[in-house]
């Protein structure tokens, strides 16, 4: 077949063009302008060149959060993605706790994030909160607003809380998927259980784990409302992740040259993984076809 | 390898039996020879994977039991059974090599890694995979993965049984063909038991030594493709095996003769037994009908005419029945004054739609 080319096919795309323009490209390109330049009001600016990006990158206040920022993101990934496919494995799957079971996974991912924040906030508090006054009750030592430690229990445990759900719902799809002629041919060869997890389900599951990872790692990464609400950042700046520091800065000292190319620092950090995530997946794609 | 028996087994899916029709297998008695090639043939629903489920120890049958070699199983898990299965649809593990996908069955039995190369190149070369045994087992094509399936079964040198559920249904026509005869050939050498669950009867026919016809959770006839073609003990097994299937019609028997329509059809066989009050049909195939000019058959009109290339099939109305006749492609059909002719030899009589027998 002859492909022929018009390029008035071009105006097809317009209506998109103007809209991410209107809603992305022009916003960003407010903080690209601002992360280059220096402004003393009255909307006067002055080049500036690299040298926020150079003040950001060697500063030690970045390199705490970005650090505290990947610890976090670590560790929890560390929890949800094997505790969630555990639970995905427990669950069961047909009869009438099915839905009893999806229905209570799905419950901590409708709470809204402040919601979320607010309920641990509260949960937390030794005077009036059960989990608080539980474990003061018990003679163990907790303060989250005054230790670190406890401060990132609690957010780690909040954080559990609040998204195992996602990496549960999505292995458990994975798990649907597999025919039941798997697990007796599975049986028929003799295969332990663990031999089932690691050459059938595990296989089957690669591609919504992947998906749970990028998610999770993304989410994460960009954490904000619950440890605002939670911690503030504290205690000192013990929980300040990347974006309550941005938020500090741009918003609290009003530092908005420092502030814009933090941004775009982190807008850079997230896409590189995600690069590297998508990469990875389609190699798999490809590998296995 | 096994002789299989089943003693009075019989299944139903719901929790309180009321009725035969609760059933979806119906009570059976069986005693499948070592080293027969059994196919179980039947139309969807008919309780064939039912059956295969129950030998496989995929289910637990309500009533009876089955005994492999004269022992009981019934109560076995499906890894103590030693049976081999290949599925409807190719299972293999998709993350190891071919060469490991035929291991693992060996490996889970904790078999020394020096048997374990033996056998694996030992049936890698029986099924002519010799070439692919490093490779992914994912990106092979579906009769690939099907071999390997197959393959899984055979490096256990000594399962009881290797069951079939309907395993051509994904593979290309041009190779169900060549893995049917490369089942064949196997089946030659080794005398593996086999059961094989198919709804094709030219897979059945092809493949089997005994055919085991099933119908509506029961099992109808078994026996060699010839029997079933020849002397179909149910109406269903008429309909169902061959192309275009039996033809049967109501009739009443006068004397020696079976009457349609206020026609006489000469029989050689079944007047003897007949149940008193049964309705009555007879059953001709349509190779053994043929149309003339002359005789005395009675005249029937041509309703059309199908050319299937080799043979042409010829449909034609007496009264209200119509019969299917079967014409070799260089005989003409007559268009007009037409006559039935039938094979009396191969006329059988049928009461409540089962073949009537001399006592």
């Amino acid at each position: 077949m002859n492909k022929w080319s018009d390029n008035r096919a071009w105006w097809l795309v317009l209506p998109v063009v103007l809209i991410v323009a209107f809603s992305a490209v022009i916003p960003l390109m407010t903080v690209v302008n601002y992360a280059f330049q220096d402004t003393f009001g009255n909307n006067e600016f002055y080049w500036a060149g690299i040298e926020w990006f150079q003040e950001v990158l060697r500063s030690d206040r970045f390199h705490g959060a970005l650090g505290r920022q990947f610890l976090f993101s670590f560790i929890i990934l560390s929890i949800e993605i094997p505790l969630g496919i555990a639970i995905a494995l427990a669950m069961p799957k047909k009869g009438l706790w099915v839905p009893f079971c999806l229905i209570l996974m799905a419950l901590p991912l409708l709470i809204p994030w402040n919601v979320v924040g607010t309920i641990w906030q509260i949960f937390g508090r030794i005077d009036i909160g059960l989990l608080g006054a539980a474990l003061d009750g018990l003679g163990i030592e907790y303060n989250y607003t005054q230790n670190t430690i406890d401060a990132w229990v609690t957010l780690i445990v909040m954080d559990v809380w609040h998204w195992t759900s996602l990496v549960v719902l999505l292995c458990y799809a994975g798990l649907q998927s597999i025919p039941d002629a798997y697990y007796q041919a599975a049986r028929i060869d003799g295969a332990s259980k663990w031999a089932t997890f690691r050459f059938i389900q595990l296989p089957k599951m690669n591609r919504v784990l992947l998906i749970a990872v990028l998610l999770r790692f993304m989410d994460s990464f960009m954490i904000y409302t619950e440890p605002f609400v939670v911690t503030g950042g504290g205690p000192g700046n013990a929980t300040t992740f990347l974006s309550i520091d941005l938020v500090q800065m741009a918003i609290g000292q009003f530092d908005l040259g420092p502030a814009a190319a933090m941004s775009l620092v982190y807008f850079l950090i997230i896409l590189l993984f995600s690069w590297v995530f998508f990469t990875v997946m389609s190699y798999l794609d490809r590998a296995e076809s | 390898m096994a002789k299989i028996e089943l003693n009075g087994l019989a299944h139903s899916y719901m929790p309180h039996i009321q009725e035969p029709q609760d059933f979806a297998l119906k009570e059976l008695n069986h005693v499948w020879e070592d080293g027969g090639a059994y196919a179980l043939l039947g139309p969807s629903g008919c309780g064939k994977t039912t059956l295969l489920n129950i030998i496989s120890g995929l289910l637990k049958p309500t009533h009876g039991e089955i005994l492999f070699d004269g022992e009981a199983v019934t109560n076995k898990a499906t890894e103590d059974r030693n049976i081999a299965q290949v599925f409807q649809f190719p299972v293999v593990y998709d993350t190891m090599t071919v060469y490991d996908n035929l291991a693992f069955p060996l490996r889970n039995r904790g078999v020394s890694a020096s048997e374990v190369d033996g056998r694996v190149r030992e049936i890698a070369e029986l099924l002519e995979m010799e070439d692919s045994l490093k490779r992914k087992a994912s990106g092979l094509t579906a009769d690939a993965k099907q071999k390997i399936s197959l393959g899984r079964g055979l490096v256990r040198a000594d399962v009881s049984a290797i069951l079939f559920d309907e395993p051509l249904t994904v593979i290309d026509p041009h190779l169900k063909w060549q893995l049917r005869s490369q089942l064949k050939h196997l089946h030659k050498r080794f005398n593996y038991t086999m059961v094989y669950v198919t709804h094709d009867q030219t897979e059945a026919l092809t493949f089997a030594d005994k055919v085991v016809v099933m119908y509506d959770g029961a099992v109808v006839q078994m026996g060699t493709p010839e029997e079933l073609f020849e002397r179909p003990k149910h109406t269903f097994v008429g309909y169902f095996i061959g192309s275009p299937g039996m033809n049967v019609v109501p009739c009443h028997i006068d004397g020696k003769q079976a009457m349609v329509a206020g026609h006489a059809f000469a029989m050689e066989q079944g007047l003897s037994n007949i149940p008193a009050g049964a309705s009555l049909e007879v059953g001709i195939r349509p190779e053994f009908l043929s149309l003339s000019r002359e005789g005395s058959g009675p005249t029937v009109s041509i309703q059309k005419v199908e050319d299937l290339g080799r043979f042409k099939v010829a449909s034609v109305r007496l009264e209200d029945h119509e019969f299917k006749v079967m014409v070799n492609e260089e005989d003409e059909v007559p268009t007009d004054g037409a006559r039935l002719v039938v094979d009396p030899t191969h006329v059988n009589l049928y009461a409540n739609s089962h073949l009537v027998e001399e006592a």
